[in-house]
């Protein structure tokens, strides 16, 4: 179960899903915060709905706020950066680029790629938590 | 010896609108046995400083309401530069512009590198700019910060011995320019009495130097006689 954990875990950095700033957050977990990773994680899940959901709406009902558009992704940007996820994070710059350039179409393709990897990073992560809690 | 010893915690009082980013921060500083008090806006951060708006408090040799003077010592601020509302430059300027509250050295951090932001930043009183995320080997620069202005609070005392031991200490180990005063423990002292604007001053090629920040030494030696 372990070799698992850490098979999968080596996985989601070799194939870009993860970057070093996952390794800082791993750093920061020891006996006194055992599930530090994963509460940020969670956390980061948790936080970025609401930021998903704006970002829709935006999408929806005034897509040319190239600002306000940017002003939000420039959150979720932070967000993915800090907790490592790579993929996510270069979507994030590529919505980010459309916006730039006024792009609504572009916007909203990309809009999709950003919710496609931020979701499949969800599944492959709480795949290794569970992993890693049963190796315990 | 007259020095007070240095063995309560350091206070660190950290600003970001972001939830994950505060959570790190704490945990990054917390790692680094600095007490942490975090807060989302540059507003709540004044408040918790104790900042009114008024220029009164530091008249106060007694309070008169708790509200009028920092409860809780806070030896840093660390704060993200991007925030709705008050940025991080906002709140800087604030702490800066208050008598009551300039000693307290900030510290900007930001996820973009942006020269003409960082020189802002530092032309306006803060210690340095770090780019986000922050490492645990950037928090470790943090402690110089907080150790000088202790140090500096520790010369202000009233007996005049210490005073005189202390200026000996100060005025060895001068520099000539402004950068290789920053190399050296020793002038770390007599930089932070004397004008702080021109010292904090740095190019553009030290900022974005490859580990992003001011180069530091880690340890604050200081020369007893």
């Amino acid at each position: 179960m372990e070799r698992q954990a850490a098979y999968l875990r080596n996985a989601l950095f070799d194939q870009g899903y993860l970057d070093e700033q996952f390794l800082q957050l791993e750093d920061l977990q020891d006996e006194t915060n055992p599930h530090f990773v994963e509460e940020v994680v969670k956390l980061f899940y948790t936080d970025s709905v609401r930021l998903i959901q704006s970002i829709e709406l935006t999408l929806k009902n005034t897509p040319r706020d190239f600002e306000k558009l940017d002003k939000i992704m420039h959150q979720f940007k932070g967000s993915s950066t800090s907790i490592g996820a790579k993929k996510v994070k270069k979507e994030c710059t590529q919505f980010q680029e459309y916006c730039n350039v006024g792009n609504v179409e572009g916007c909203i393709r990309e809009f999709q790629e950003v919710k496609q990897e931020h979701a499949a990073l969800k599944r492959k992560l709480e795949h290794y938590f569970q992993l890693a809690r049963e190796a315990r | 010896m007259g020095m007070a010893a240095a063995d309560d915690q350091f206070h660190v009082l950290a600003v970001d609108d972001s939830l994950i980013d505060r959570k790190l921060i704490e945990r990054l500083l917390k790692t680094s046995s600095f007490q942490v008090t975090t807060v989302d806006s540059g507003g709540k951060a004044l408040e918790f400083l104790g900042w009114h708006g008024s220029e009164r408090n530091m008249f106060n040799e007694t309070s008169i309401s708790p509200k009028n003077h920092q409860e809780v010592e806070v030896n840093l601020v660390i704060t993200d530069y991007c925030m709705p509302g008050m940025t991080g430059y906002d709140l800087l300027k604030k702490i800066k512009e208050s008598a009551f509250l300039r000693d307290i050295p900030v510290v900007i951090m930001s996820s973009e590198n942006v020269p003409s932001r960082i020189t802002r930043c530092l032309e306006e009183g803060a210690e340095e700019f770090f780019l986000k995320p922050m490492k645990l080997s950037d928090v470790n620069k943090l402690r110089p910060h907080m150790m000088r202005t202790k140090f500096k609070n520790e010369i202000e005392k009233p007996e005049k011995e210490e005073k005189e031991e202390i200026e000996e200490i100060i005025t060895i180990g001068e520099a000539d320019s402004d950068m290789e005063q920053l190399q050296t423990a020793q002038s770390l002292q007599q930089k932070n009495i004397d004008n702080d604007i021109n010292n904090k001053r740095k190019s553009m090629d030290e900022v974005l130097s490859p580990d992003r920040t001011r180069p530091r030494y880690s340890d604050l030696t200081v020369m007893s006689n």
